[in-house]
């Protein structure tokens, strides 16, 4: 980018800034920043408490522990463990999509399940419930293969024993319980709720059950895992396609449509494919250390990256899967070119600003790249300095790069860039739609999806080119009114 | 190939391709499924008596309430006044879900701010987050009004929010007479009904101290907390004026919540304009449209002197015959010809379609006050309510209800539940049906699991567009109530006879 247009762009920070008490301009101005070319970094700050009263984005621990992480395990019943509100809030909103599954029967994932702390149980501590709780879901739940207690910021605060409780009624009922202090007040966004559940999830359900024989499953060399995918709209389907036409056998789904035992037999596994980096690295991790098991960054986000990531897996594997990974992309590529002439001719050019949260922000640049389309800005809500490196290998010299933004910034930012489509979540959707800029919800892919994998591409094209081309954004301006 | 560049195909078909039942296939094969029998057995006992039973006797375990927290309803409060900016004194989360909830609904922006307070706020209280939000709220968004409200954290390590919000002043983050009114709302306790409330009452308290009342003829009126409060502040606010009645609508969110796409984004717009509200402690009267969203706020405004009215959430003729003679008595106005007419045509409209209309039966779910409302519309029709059930309710609301039932020939077979959840409702159901069901969003699965048609008539509505830019209080709402039931009898009717061709008739 010219150095003359970058100046531009951060005379835009300058002055978003400059209408913040000082104080908070001057720690603001560390998350906001125009990116240069070779640097390592975006040069942004990150992973710091929001500042009060700004109107931030982020959601808290429980959002992403029970929200994210473990909410769309399908066969275990998540306990929002205290008051009504947050299980109420985050009740079937994420689309986490389940197969075969009986609701209240045999999945429990779009239901809202929760001890309702009232003040009594606030006075004299909520484990007395809980154990009444547990018992409750046992006689109303019987085919759940096990609970988790999710705790609410009251937890936390009044001294309750949730791990004693778990143990003593796991014992009771034979099934693992685990107890998940993911208080709201923990940490300063989703972010530390991710890492709380990956490391429950660890300490209730992998490393308890590591060595257990499991009967009928018999080991394959190309036995792999997808983690951190949430199966938005169907999006981890849209992927495990590929991988097992590759010639590859996913045993389990991590935690999208994820059953308890794809979890438990995870240290079997000869490689773990991360697509959300942000949200599950802990786990993978610790199976490398324990079991192992290496793991891979992967994208499904639009054919280039897809094309690169399944050779890039295939690699970790013989001839076999890498001739299968050559027959894939062929397969789809007629596909890919055609999603591509359809609708590049009615995105070329286009200009894109994301705020999003876990891996989107940098993953999909690629896939808007494949429709000739740009990213402008970006952000995260909760990432951590690792994001924003790997964030470099995505964006352009010149791109806006903002950590944990304010509606204010966003707003102020999108007015000054004019983009030609926003993508970010519902908070953000309406009134970006009120300034005039076309709007995808990049969370819950606004009601569609999926976008993963190369029947997904076909869907964001569509969806990118009937937000950007909707003939409404041109009514917008009454004809009465002088141009 | 199940995916085509020609016919793109998204969620709602693409996984029924053989590709991917396949794929299923080979992904159950690996999940240590229960049999399917024991799967279909278990699905077939949820819907049992016995089931029932059992489901009807938890007493610790919530599944699926019809109640959000006290919160959410103080925010929707608070950004029914006038360039009022909601501030929760709490985790940042909480803030986060309450904004995405209303949005979700209204498709809508809802701006509110919080203290984000972290692990040490909970250990050293959160008074710097208070100042530091105020300071950055003021400067920043620019608000006349700041209201606060709390969530659980500041409510349970006891934050002084009085004492924080002095410290505020005298570091001069805001002006000395700024209006920072403020609500206890701890989701533990009540519900969003109680929530709005509190923060009613937190707004007219805050503005009516020191004033001494000087008695005028204005009626000062509480919408409640209402899904539909889009339609209906506006048809509140034409009735009025077809009254020719001086009024303030008490927190107005009907601007706010339905502003234009033309190139602008009005963080606030319309609202209750603070000097009225606070003007409002001279009305005649108060007038709450929903009673349980409103007990503190009448109470206040009795004791400064005012005649207060609670009605519930005013559906149908008779409630709304009552809620205008009332007006008419308050104000000693004659109730308008135009009025009568409207009536006239409502009741026009259910005798054309009341063939239609008479003996069906229903349930209906929600907030105690919109199910009070609700069935007492249905009884006018001449059909029957069977489950009549408030998460939100109590004793009150129960014994009401049963006064409601007694009085008409049409609610003997009615069943009052209040404090139970959705799950029970299901079971309900599933033993004894009705032929619809009234209510929210979620009870979208009732339709699924056990086939009884859903009426989507009350917050949230989440799958569903613009119901709330429409009125359904007076005749007039009440109109668009009775064709949403009635269009809903004739699509089902259609549905069902359509396989046969028998009865699929043209007029109806």
């Amino acid at each position: 980018m010219e150095a003359e247009a970058k100046a531009a762009r951060k005379q835009m920070i300058a002055d978003v800034l400059a209408e913040y008490p000082a104080k908070t301009a001057k720690k603001r101005g560390k998350h906001l920043n125009v990116f240069e070319e070779g640097n390592t970094d975006c040069g942004v700050k990150s992973n710091i408490k929001s500042i009060p009263g700004v109107m931030t984005v982020r959601g808290c621990a429980y959002a992403g522990a029970k929200g994210v992480v473990w909410g769309p395990i399908k066969d275990v019943v998540h306990i929002s463990h205290g008051p009504v509100g947050c299980g109420q809030y985050s009740w079937g909103q994420r689309r986490n999509y389940v197969s075969g599954a009986v609701m209240g029967v045999n999945s429990w994932v779009a239901m809202q399940v929760t001890s309702d702390f009232q003040e009594k149980d606030i006075v004299f501590g909520g484990d007395k419930k809980l154990v009444k709780v547990i018992d409750e879901i046992e006689a109303m739940f019987p085919l759940n293969k096990g609970i988790s207690v999710m705790s609410e910021c009251p937890v936390g605060l009044i001294g309750d024993d949730i791990e004693a409780v778990a143990k003593k009624k796991s014992k009771e009922i034979g099934k693992f319980i685990a107890p998940v202090r993911c208080e709201g007040f923990r940490g300063v966004s989703q972010s530390l709720g991710h890492h709380i559940a990956n490391d429950v999830m660890r300490d209730y359900m992998i490393d308890p059950a590591a060595g257990k024989e499991e009967p009928g499953f018999e080991s394959t060399p190309y036995d792999i895992l997808i983690v951190g995918d949430y199966n938005i709209g169907g999006d981890a389907w849209a992927s495990r396609i590929l991988l097992e036409e590759m010639g590859l056998r996913v045993i389990g789904q991590w935690s999208g449509d994820a059953s308890v035992a794809e979890v438990e037999r995870a240290p079997k596994v000869k490689l773990n494919l991360i697509h959300c980096y942000r949200s599950m690295n802990y786990i993978c991790r610790h199976m490398e250390e324990k079991y192992a098991v290496p793991w891979f960054e992967f994208n499904f986000f639009g054919p280039t990256r897809i094309a690169r990531s399944l050779r890039a897996i295939a690699e970790h594997f013989d001839d076999k899967i890498k001739e299968g990974a050559e027959q894939v992309i062929a397969k789809y590529a007629p596909l890919a070119e055609a999603v591509v002439a359809k609708y590049r001719p009615r995105l070329e050019g286009k200009k894109v600003m994301l705020y999003v949260g876990g891996l989107r922000p940098r993953h999909v640049a690629d896939a808007y790249a494949d429709l000739g389309m740009e990213v402008t800005a970006t952000g995260y809500e909760f990432a951590h300095a690792d994001d924003y490196q790997r964030t470099t290998k995505y964006v352009k010299d010149g791109t806006v790069v903002y950590d944990d933004a304010s509606e204010f910034e966003l707003e102020r930012i999108a007015q000054a860039l004019k983009p030609d489509l926003v993508g970010s979540g519902i908070k953000e959707k309406y009134g970006t739609q009120k300034l005039g800029f076309p709007f995808r919800q990049m969370h819950s892919w606004d009601y569609s999806g999926p976008y993963h994998g190369y029947d997904g591409f076909a869907v964001f094209a569509r969806d990118m080119d009937l937000a950007i081309n909707n003939p409404v954004w041109r009514m917008s301006k009454a004809p009465w009114k002088a141009a | 190939m199940p995916q085509s560049a020609e016919q793109i195909k998204d969620h709602a078909t693409l996984f029924c391709e053989p590709e991917y039942i396949e794929l299923f296939a080979r992904k159950h094969a690996l999940e240590n499924r229960a049999a399917p029998e024991e799967v279909e057995r278990q699905a077939e006992y949820t819907k049992s008596w016995e089931y029932r039973d059992k489901n009807l006797k938890r007493e610790a375990l919530t599944i699926n309430p019809a109640k959000a927290c006290q919160p959410l309803g103080a925010v929707f409060a608070a950004v029914g006044f006038e360039r009022t900016l909601a501030f929760n004194h709490g985790s940042q989360g909480c803030t986060a879900y309450f904004r995405s909830h209303l949005a979700r609904h209204f498709k809508e922006p809802c701006a509110g701010v919080s203290t984000s307070m972290t692990e040490d706020a909970a250990v050293f209280g959160g008074m710097q987050n208070l100042v530091d939000g105020l300071s950055n709220a003021y400067t920043v968004y620019k608000p006349d009004m700041i209201a606060i409200s709390t969530t659980c954290i500041a409510e349970v390590i006891g934050d002084d929010l009085t004492a924080f919000i002095d410290k505020a002043r005298k570091d001069g983050v805001v002006p000395a007479d700024f209006p920072l009114p403020q609500a206890h709302t701890p989701s533990f306790v009540g519900s969003h009904v109680t929530g709005y409330d509190a923060m009613v009452k937190g707004v007219l308290s805050y503005l009516w101290e020191g004033q001494a009342r000087q008695a005028d003829d204005r009626i000062n009126i509480i919408p409640g907390f209402d899904g539909y409060a889009v339609g209906n502040n506006r048809e509140l606010k034409r009735i009025l004026g077809e009254f020719g009645v001086d009024f303030t609508l008490i927190s107005d969110v009907s601007d706010v919540f339905d502003t234009p796409t033309d190139g602008v984004y009005r963080m606030f717009d319309g609202g209750t304009p603070i000097a009225a509200a606070k003007a409002a402690i001279n009305a005649k009267a108060t007038v709450a449209m929903q009673k349980y969203c409103s007990e503190k706020s009448l109470e206040l405004a009795a004791s400064v002197g005012q005649e207060t009215a609670a009605f519930h959430y005013p559906l149908g003729l008779g409630a709304t015959d009552e809620f205008l003679m009332k007006l008419s008595a308050i104000t000693g106005k004659p109730i308008p010809e135009s009025l009568e007419k409207e009536r006239g045509r409502l009741v026009d409209a259910l005798a054309d379609s009341s063939a239609w209309l008479h003996g069906k039966s229903y349930s209906v779910f929600g907030d105690p006050d919109f199910v009070y409302g609700m069935t007492r519309f249905l009884l006018e029709m001449g059909a029957e309510p069977v489950h009549l059930l408030a998460t939100n309710g109590g004793k009150e609301w129960e014994g009401e209800m049963k006064a409601l039932l007694a009085a008409s020939p049409y609610g003997t077979r009615a069943q009052i539940w209040p404090g139970k959840d959705l799950w029970a409702m299901r079971s309900l159901l599933a033993t004894e049906p009705s032929d619809f069901v009234i209510g929210s969003s979620f009870g979208k699965y009732f339709e699924r699991d056990l086939g009884i048609p859903l009426i989507r008539l009350t917050f949230p509505i989440f799958d569903r567009h613009h119901h709330h830019r429409f009125p359904t209080w007076g005749y007039q709402g009440s109109l668009r109530v009775l064709v949403t039931i009635l269009d809903k009898i004739l699509d089902v009717l259609d549905l069902q006879t359509a396989k046969t061709g028998i009865s699929y008739d043209l007029v109806r």
